[in-house]
């Protein structure tokens, strides 16, 4: 019988969330890494019993699980996340230059191809490889010494690679996405990046609008079947790129506000698009205190939004990037934690939602597998 | 031997229940370097958490405590109190005191 498993990162620990096709009833285990902030937890594409997670703590800085069961068990892996020669600098909150530093994994992104290979992204921004189930890691320093790097300058949450999307047809394409340096992709497998940031306007937080870097990107989503397109929740704005990159052009449309994290994209139909409105970048809640998934089932632009379920008064949590995501059901769900501790669900692509669980610590990541 | 006290998180995951460990092979002089080493000789898990792999510089938020006294800035080789290297009196791995 075919299933979910929920992987959900928090401030404190991970939880793990199952349930069948239907996802009514749901069993959850946790806290499981208790009291440390899980970053991510992600599942190999190719042995859903393959699990990487990102431990980190300010005390005890980055540590590196695996499961290689589903969950049930876990092994510590390698930590070690040496930038490639010298880092050099890149440009600090006031404009001045600031000494490359690694603090911790944002984002693990297993390949599509290999379950022992899988991708990290890094604060400060850098994108290393694991080919060795995590063991090791090599650090892709062609992203990391791109020509524009000393412009790029850290976000609210750090100067972090948080996005990372795989071409299905094409090994060697990747997309990532740095906060706050903008978008890059790889057609080399990673030896060499391009900037592909045309279109993105960034006027509030730039000195140049439409400069090549710096922008605050906050996420990408992809729908596999269609590898050119690419959807972007930015800081201020969603955008879209129908050329992989070479340009985006706008879609927020009528949201009642273009600033927010995540972004997702049905898992059977590619022109539908999912973003959670947050009212400002110093107000970060949803808008009206109420909480709002929007849809738009016309690649952007159009947007409708979806509230049942949710709740429509009084909500101020906020929904982080990493923590929406949908599983490939029959009929499409689509789960996002907040930072408030709800992880919630919609069995029907967003149509009804529920509560899985009301008082978790501070959502970070949500990740869903979908088992056979 | 060398007994080494450790912090909640680092006992999880080196997957020790006491907080005491004891640590045999331990290079002499006993200095927070050697201890360190044959801590993450015995648990390599715990490479990274202390220290960092390269330059082996004290993680900022990680002290040494040695016989009520905070030796977390005395250079690392400096040789630790016969109490220490006797196994008379532990050496203390803290999490730096943070928070309310």
């Amino acid at each position: 019988m075919s299933g979910v498993r929920v992987l959900v990162g928090t401030r404190k620990g991970a939880f793990i969330l199952t349930s069948d096709e239907q996802r009514e009833d749901w069993q959850v285990e946790g806290p499981l890494f208790a009291g440390h902030e899980m970053y991510h937890i992600k599942g190999s594409p190719v042995d859903p019993n393959r699990l990487y997670a990102s431990q980190s703590s300010d005390w005890f800085g980055q540590i590196m699980q695996r499961s290689d069961d589903g969950g049930k068990t876990w092994e510590t892996v390698g930590n070690e996340f040496c930038y490639d020669g010298v880092p050099g600098t890149h440009q600090w909150y006031d404009g001045t230059q600031h000494p490359w530093e690694f603090k911790r994994v944002w984002h693990l992104e297993p390949s599509l191809h290999d379950p022992d290979t899988v991708y990290a992204g890094v604060e400060d921004a850098a994108l290393f490889k694991s080919t060795d189930g995590g063991q090791t890691w090599t650090e892709l320093s062609g992203l990391r010494t791109h020509s524009s790097g000393h412009l790029w300058a850290p976000g609210a949450g750090g100067m972090c690679l948080h996005t990372i999307l795989q071409d299905p047809g094409n090994p060697d394409r990747l997309f990532v996405a740095i906060s706050a340096a903008g978008s890059f992709r790889t057609d080399d497998g990673g030896k060499t990046w391009h900037a592909i940031n045309h279109g993105l306007v960034s006027p509030w937080e730039l000195p140049d609008s439409d400069a090549e870097v710096g922008h605050c990107v906050h996420n990408l989503a992809m729908h596999p079947s269609r590898p050119d397109t690419v959807y972007m929740q930015k800081h201020w704005d969603v955008m879209r790129t129908d050329d992989a990159g070479a340009n985006w052009y706008e879609i927020s449309g009528n949201l009642p506000s273009d600033f927010g994290f995540p972004i997702a994209v049905h898992a059977h139909e590619p022109e539908t698009v999912y973003v959670v409105p947050i009212k400002s970048d110093s107000e970060h809640f949803p808008p009206e205190g109420k909480l709002r998934v929007y849809r738009s089932r016309t690649g952007g632009n159009e947007w409708e939004p979806l509230t049942t379920g949710l709740p429509q008064a009084n909500c101020y949590h906020n929904v982080l990037r990493d923590a929406m995501a949908v599983d490939s059901l029959e009929s499409c769900g689509i789960y996002f934690g907040t930072t408030g501790g709800q992880v919630y669900v919609s069995p029907d692509s967003g149509d009804t939602w529920k509560a899985i669980v009301s008082d978790l610590p501070r959502v970070m990541s949500v990740e869903v597998q979908t088992l056979s | 031997m060398i007994r080494v006290i450790l912090p909640a998180h680092l006992r999880t995951l080196a997957r020790v229940n006491d907080r005491e460990v004891s640590i045999d092979g331990v290079a002499q002089p006993v200095t927070a370097r050697t201890i360190v080493d044959a801590l993450e000789a015995t648990y390599p898990m715990l490479k990274g958490t202390i220290r960092d792999h390269r330059t082996k510089e004290r993680r900022p938020m990680v002290r040494f405590f040695a016989c009520e006294q905070d030796i977390s800035h005395d250079p690392i080789d400096t040789p630790l109190p016969e109490e220490v290297a006797s196994g008379k009196e532990p050496f203390w791995i803290v999490g730096a005191m943070s928070g309310g």
